[in-house]
């Protein structure tokens, strides 16, 4: 009993006390701002692994982009990332960013389904699969439950039956072999339900794009409610999202 | 001679690898190669070339440093007596050749497939119908769990065969992660998107995969890493473990509702990955390891920001960990629970920090160390095999790794090394590379042809070798302890399934 209590007093107050204005730690890699300055286009396209750069103009595609920051330190002039860690949105088009843009990454609030906000403002249980996801988005996800993060302080929650949740989050290209049981996952979550992607596998198939173990069929057929970019991402990222989806401002 | 005898890491020629034939095969990898119990079997597979099959077989002895390799050639669909039933440690791999190529292993006691690959051998064996293990009876009752699981993991089967409460048989049906890794990294030609499937092979494991990737890659480049670079991958992956094991003590008190533990244990990882952040950008370290290069060197400062991460973490960890170690109601879940003997161990070829809590001495930074060797590394070993032993060795080796970076750290060298001029890979070459992760031994092969190009990258993970011990270590244990078993091993789906 007094090991506990003297453990409770040397850990103090661990919460992140404002989960919308914290600063993400170090150097964070967050939504990039691409300058006017003239480089070899050809070579900053070509240096991208997972084809998130195309020209006309220059432009980055949130839902592919690795964040591993290699075109930044190879043309540091032309590219820089921010610390911005608002990265989702419900429209994928507002996942790219065009070269002179510096504004915030925002949800189109008239796509936003009006149950969504009517019924899950203050309450929100989450039925997560993992679809060929290779468990860092999945550590972040269980992250963002924990002390530090504590989702928990907006009524949402990670719940361990799809009977249970308002919708699924998805992690991972979306395997072949996983194609099946997502779905029936997802037809055994009641109505009226919502579809996260969570990080840039589930959103564009990422580095796996192009396999033929894949089988993303699921994400053609049906409304996406929320994009969150990352390689994992981030929790902060993926609370800022839900929140902001959900209605709540802070 | 009836295998080549190589270092880690060394690039020979492929054509120097000895073909025998399968009859002459089987007696030389067991009686000349495992000769004792250091010897054992790190990786065993095909190689389609030339419309054959070549079986390519490597067995490391840890105690002459020393990895042997040899092969026969054959062809698809053949048939064969197979190495599983002289020893069980080879059953991964027969099952994978089988279920790649179709080739049949007549006496393997346990002929199905591991992952359900894409580009598999029979098309009409499909996920959904794996061929169970069951048993008629009145008494006994299946359960069955996943491939979605309760908690935010990744996907996989298990099916329980009990009795009451109690587990008679576990089996472990895997394959739902399967995204065509090796196949990738084939197709992906970029050395930049090579290296990015490396850190998402497991992204428990970035450090470990990309690094031994990176080390493979350098080595068929006949590129030798500079000391800084070295220096970095070896405290990184020294950090990794540190993160993880602090992560899984998190789980494990999750598991059996010990809320203290599992909040204070979940903090402590914060920092720890944090510190990943402050150095590359990611709590994961993805984009960390490059071949050849770093794109975020280590620093003076960096060195000085880790002593003040691990010095307010050190004394919070040692308290919470004293604490759950004398909580009466923790140790009784823990003692004697999920217990895989050293005989077991050995037998099915258990590797890493679940084989060294069994007993077992498998530890690639001892037997066959590589890069940043300024540590002399000894491994830390339990005894009992139970849950409460792979609990007590991550605590030991949190310690342990934080001793290695401060020793790492005392001799940091010039960080404003050259960058390699990476050359392209050497032609005919075959490289095999292992790694100490977190979870045990890495190993990845490559092979290129008469131009240099990649012909095969083939990963494997520890948990391949571990998976079965998971198995057997609940049976006659309470169906209510398989959560914490598991997660005392915690092995990897993706990295199982690829």
């Amino acid at each position: 009993m007094l090991n506990s209590l003297r453990i409770l007093h040397h850990q103090g107050k661990q919460y992140i006390p404002n989960l919308t204005t914290a600063e993400a730690a170090g150097i964070f890699r967050g939504r990039p701002i691409i300058s006017s300055a003239n480089v070899d286009n050809d070579q900053l396209i070509a240096l991208c692994p997972t084809h998130a750069i195309s020209q006309s103009p220059i432009q980055i595609d949130l839902g592919r982009c690795t964040f591993c920051g290699e075109c930044t330190i190879t043309f540091p002039d032309k590219i820089q990332f921010t610390k911005d860690y608002k990265l989702s949105s419900n429209d994928r088009n507002r996942l790219i960013v065009y070269e002179g843009m510096d504004a915030p990454i925002t949800l189109d609030a008239n796509k936003i389904r009006k149950e969504i906000q009517h019924l899950f403002h203050g309450s929100l249980k989450l039925r997560q699969v993992s679809a060929g996801g290779d468990n860092s988005c999945e550590w972040e996800l269980n992250a963002s439950g924990n002390v530090n993060f504590d989702i928990g302080r907006f009524g949402i929650e990670f719940v361990a039956s799809p009977r249970h949740a308002d919708g699924i989050v998805i992690t991972g290209p979306i395997t072949q072999n996983m194609a099946e049981p997502l779905q029936r996952c997802y037809d055994a979550v009641p109505n009226p339900k919502m579809i996260v992607l969570a990080g840039i596998d589930a959103i564009s198939g990422g580095i796996f794009e192009g396999s033929k173990a894949l089988d993303r069929s699921f994400i053609d057929k049906y409304p996406i409610d929320l994009f969150i970019p990352g390689n994992p991402v981030h929790p902060l990222t993926f609370i800022n999202g839900i929140i902001q989806l959900i209605g709540i401002q802070s | 001679m009836h295998a080549i005898t190589i270092k880690n890491y060394e690039r020979i020629v492929f054509a120097s690898i000895p073909t025998l034939p399968y009859e002459q095969f089987v007696p030389v990898i067991l009686e000349e190669l495992m000769v004792n119990d250091a010897c054992h079997c790190i990786n065993y597979f095909g190689y389609p070339h030339d419309g054959k099959i070549q079986l390519i077989c490597c067995i490391a002895n840890d105690n002459e440093h020393t990895i042997h390799v040899t092969s026969t050639i054959t062809m698809h669909g053949a048939t064969f007596p197979s190495l599983t039933a002289h020893r069980l440690s080879f059953h991964f791999f027969e099952r994978e050749i089988h279920e790649q190529f179709g080739i049949q292993f007549t006496d393997h006691p346990w002929l199905k497939p591991v992952r359900y690959a894409y580009n598999r051998a029979d098309e009409q064996q499909t996920i959904a119908n794996y061929p169970f293990y069951s048993i008629d009876s009145e008494e006994l009752h299946e359960v069955g769990v996943g491939p979605i699981h309760a908690g935010i993991i990744e996907p996989g089967h298990f099916r329980f065969l009990c009795n009451g409460e109690q587990i008679l048989h576990l089996e472990i049906q895997l394959g739902y992660q399967h995204r065509g890794m090796e196949q990738l990294f084939l197709d992906k030609t970029m050395l930049l998107q090579r290296a990015t499937l490396a850190e998402n092979i497991a992204g428990d494991t970035v450090i470990g995969h990309a690094s031994t990737f990176a080390r493979t890659w350098e080595s068929l480049c006949d590129t030798m890493a500079t000391p800084s670079l070295q220096f970095e991958r070896a405290l990184a992956l020294e950090h990794e473990r540190i993160a993880i094991h602090t992560g899984d003590l998190s789980a494990m008190c999750t598991d059996l509702a010990y809320q203290l533990g599992s909040s204070v244990f979940g903090r402590l990882r914060t920092p720890i990955i944090n510190y990943f952040q402050e150095w590359a950008g990611n709590r994961f370290a993805k984009g960390l390891i490059r071949p050849g290069k770093t794109n975020f060197p280590f620093s003076p400062s960096l060195s000085k920001r880790w002593h003040e991460v691990i010095d307010a973490f050190e004394p919070d960890f040692i308290e919470m960990y004293d604490t759950l170690s004398d909580l009466p109601s923790a140790l009784s879940r823990m003692e004697k629970t999920g217990i895989v003997n050293r005989e077991t161990a050995s037998t099915i070829g258990m590797v890493g920090m679940a084989a060294r809590a069994s007993g077992l001495k498998r530890d690639i930074r001892s037997s066959h160390p590589e890069g940043w060797t300024n540590i002399t590394h000894q491994p830390i070993i339990k005894k009992h095999g139970d849950v409460f032993s792979r609990v007590q060795i991550r605590k030991e080796e949190v310690l342990q790794s934080i001793g290695y970076i401060k020793q790492i750290l005392e001799y940091l060298p010039d960080t404003n090394d050259p960058i390699l001029e990476m050359q392209n890979p050497k032609p005919n070459s075959f490289v095999i590379g292992l790694t100490e992760g977190w979870r045990g031994e890495i190993c990845h092969c490559a092979i290129t042809d008469e131009t240099g190009n990649l012909q095969l990258y083939k990963i494997k993970d520890p948990s391949v070798h571990n998976w079965l011990a998971l198995a057997l270590s609940v049976r006659n244990n309470e169906i209510s302890d398989f959560p914490i078993c598991n997660k005392s091993f915690d092995l990897s789906y993706c990295g199982n399934d690829l």
